[in-house]
């Protein structure tokens, strides 16, 4: 890879990735070739300009500032790495992360945080539909709204939204927990509004703390979850599918 | 004395016949369809329906035993940088951990070792028994993605983005609560002892587009190293295996409505989908008219059952095919030495199909460790490699009889069809004559 086009000066100066004059291979490349113990603990990615699978597979706790939006997948199977995303994000952004933290400052497409496994994704915007779809572990915190059909089949994992939820949210929910301090515009099959209990309450301020949200209070928020009607087939059920 | 008139004798309707009956009253006493195990059972064109000409005047054969016949084969050339290079073109499909036991996982993955071909993991994630065990691994990326990681990503060999399935193209997977043991639960996120319906679609990608940037996802998280494959269902033969390839797959995979699966309703195995033997030839016309005809390889699945099944197969333009039910059968299952067993669960030897009730008294569809035992992985493994041996000396047979000296030489023309509806599907004449159905205007 021409050493021009990178700058590396000293350690904690963060390696700069042009993506205008290096290729999305050279980028994830360079982050998987990342040793245990490295000591580029700091990147800085240019001029994404909606590229799809920026920074994905990503195995080892370095920071990285997207400067721009991206495409499709941002992060996809993170784990460890912090990745800020100075801009919105395509769909799927952060899909099946495993641990570490994404956050977006601008908005998220659809299926943000799909089948994630663990870690935290942050969206300080709004998220469109099928948000935390098939979650299994992953905390997503959204700062704004999200779309309809979110948190399908969410098996596990918590799911904060600061502002409103669309149609269907939690349809066919396993274990996962919902909290949503707007409005839902209607509940999926077998999602149910649940008792906000201290637990609960302690686990959001968490949540809260760790997305850097402040000035907003856990007793703000309504708590979802599974009635768990139709974990084992019924007959008589069969008008919720 | 009084006159009887001559009775008739009791006549039952070919329409509603024993089978139909008694699922009308099972369907009425229960009110729940049928679920299943395993693929199609109902009479379909198949391969039984093709027939090789052999060598005479005009082609002249290969020596038996001592003239090469070559059966190798490599997958994934187009765009990995580690294709998979087998030593049979015969591989094992996917089958879950979870509809499968741990020993069941573990000697397919001796067997296809033992072999020099793959085996692949399922809908339940990968357990250390079968990557420990298979030298080489086919990671299934499926809609649930139960298990799915980004260290078990990066330790397959080949990646198998599961669209659909002969058994059910269009349908989830379904592992019902009874087989979910602490350690598939686990495996899958979910409570112990729920039915886990898989979803039917992934969910973050819909569409060849779609499914285009997901792949070079897949790529970019993998280095470009490993063949990725598509695997569809035998819906749409044509459009599925070109939309594939213009997504970008290295390989194509194509399951009829043979194939089978760990569970699904009676109704969706029997009516939805195609035969295998009507899906090869579209397929592989997708290859030919996109000129990626042997650079995407394309592997076929759904009853294959022999040597012949097998050569059939590759001269009709298939790369390599893939066993299911037969691998499962070859390790021990529906063996009639367990039919005391099949009785009482009110089946009989080589019909059992209750693989989701998870009490398959031979060990394979179950997670019940007392039964589980009944699976010795060395000795099944030893049992599968066996029939891969023989089913790849069967087609080498055929091969060099039709005077080639590798089974992908195989071709159409060394084929007769004995059924118009087989000449219909595979393009091969009727045999005895030059007639091949649709083909010049008849």
């Amino acid at each position: 890879m021409p050493a021009t086009t990178l700058s590396k000066t000293a350690a904690h100066d963060p390696r700069v990735f042009d993506l205008d004059q290096l290729s999305l291979r050279e980028l994830n490349q360079a982050l998987h070739n990342l040793a245990p113990g490295s000591n580029e603990t700091a990147w800085e990615v240019l001029n994404p300009k909606g590229s799809h699978s920026v920074a994905v597979g990503v195995d080892q706790p370095v920071a990285i500032d997207v400067r721009g939006s991206v495409g499709y997948y941002c992060g996809g199977m993170n784990s460890g790495s912090t990745i800020t995303v100075h801009g919105s994000a395509g769909p799927g952004v952060g899909e099946n992360m495993m641990s570490g933290s994404i956050t977006i400052k601008g908005d998220a497409s659809q299926y943000a945080g799909a089948t994630g496994k663990g870690g935290l994704l942050v969206i300080e915007g709004n998220a469109s539909s099928r948000c935390g779809i098939s979650m299994k572990g992953i905390d997503i915190v959204v700062h704004g709204n999200i779309g309809h059909m979110s948190a399908f089949m969410a098996q596990s994992g918590n799911l904060v939204v600061l502002g409103d939820a669309g149609d269907a949210l939690g349809d066919s929910i396993y274990e996962a927990r919902l909290f949503v301090r707007g409005k839902v515009d209607s509940l999926g099959a077998d999602c149910i509004a649940k008792e906000m209990r201290t637990e609960h309450l302690e686990l959001l301020q968490g949540l809260l703390d760790r997305a850097g949200v402040t000035g907003v209070k856990p007793s703000e928020f309504k708590r979802y979850g599974s009635a768990r009607t139709l974990y084992n087939f019924n007959i008589d059920n069969a008008d919720a599918y | 004395m009084t006159y009887r008139n001559p009775p008739t004798t009791p006549r039952k309707s070919a329409t509603f016949d024993d089978y139909t009956l008694s699922e009308i009253r099972r369907a009425a006493a229960t009110g729940i369809y049928d679920i299943r195990g395993a693929g199609a059972k109902r009479k379909l064109p198949h391969f039984d329906d093709l027939l090789f000409l052999g060598a005479s005047i005009s082609r002249y054969p290969l020596e038996g035993y001592r003239e090469r016949c070559d059966t190798s084969v490599v997958l994934g050339s187009r765009h990995a940088k580690k294709p998979i290079e087998l030593k049979i073109p015969i591989t094992i499909a996917g089958m879950s951990f979870g509809s499968l036991s741990g020993p069941a996982k573990e000697a397919l993955g001796r067997g296809a070792t033992l072999s020099g071909t793959s085996t692949t993991t399922g809908d339940g994630g990968m357990t250390e028994e079968e990557r420990g065990h298979s030298k080489q691994l086919v990671y299934q990326y499926l809609p649930s993605r139960y298990g799915m990681n980004l260290r078990d990503l990066r330790r397959a060999d080949a990646i198998e983005v599961v669209v659909g399935q002969g058994a059910k193209p269009g349908g989830g997977g379904m592992l019902l609560g009874q087989k979910i043991s602490d350690r598939v639960a686990e495996m899958r996120t979910l409570p112990k002892g729920i039915d886990q319906r898989s979803a039917s679609r992934h969910p973050d990608w819909t569409g060849p587009d779609d499914l285009e940037i997901k792949i070079l996802e897949l790529r970019e998280i993998t280095d470009w190293e490993k063949p990725i494959y598509v695997k569809v269902g035998g819906a749409r033969p044509y459009y599925d295996t070109a939309l594939a390839v213009k997504a970008g797959a290295d390989v194509v995979v194509v399951d009829g409505m043979q194939g089978g699966t760990a569970a699904t309703q009676e109704v969706f195995i029997e009516n939805v989908g195609q035969p295998t033997l009507a899906c090869i030839r579209p397929a592989v016309q997708a290859l030919q008219d996109l000129g990626m005809h042997r650079k995407v390889q394309l592997i076929v699945s759904g009853g294959i059952r022999n040597g012949a099944d097998v050569a059939k197969a590759l001269a009709l333009g298939v790369d390599a095919v893939s066993i299911g039910t037969a691998a499962l059968v070859a390790l021990g299952d529906n063996d009639p030495r367990w039919e005391a067993e099949y009785n009482e669960l009110g089946t009989t030897a080589g019909a059992y199909d209750d693989w989701h009730e998870g009490r398959d008294p031979a060990g394979i569809t179950t997670q019940d460790p007392e039964l589980m035992k009944r699976v010795d992985p060395v000795a099944a493994g030893r049992r599968l490699a066996n029939y891969l041996k023989v089913m790849t000396l069967e087609a080498q047979t055929i091969a060099r009889a039709c005077g080639k000296n590798s089974l992908h030489n195989l071709e159409p023309e060394d084929l007769v069809a004995l059924t118009i509806e087989a000449a219909a599907m595979a393009g091969v004449p009727l045999a005895g004559t030059n007639w091949i159905p649709g083909k010049n205007g008849f």
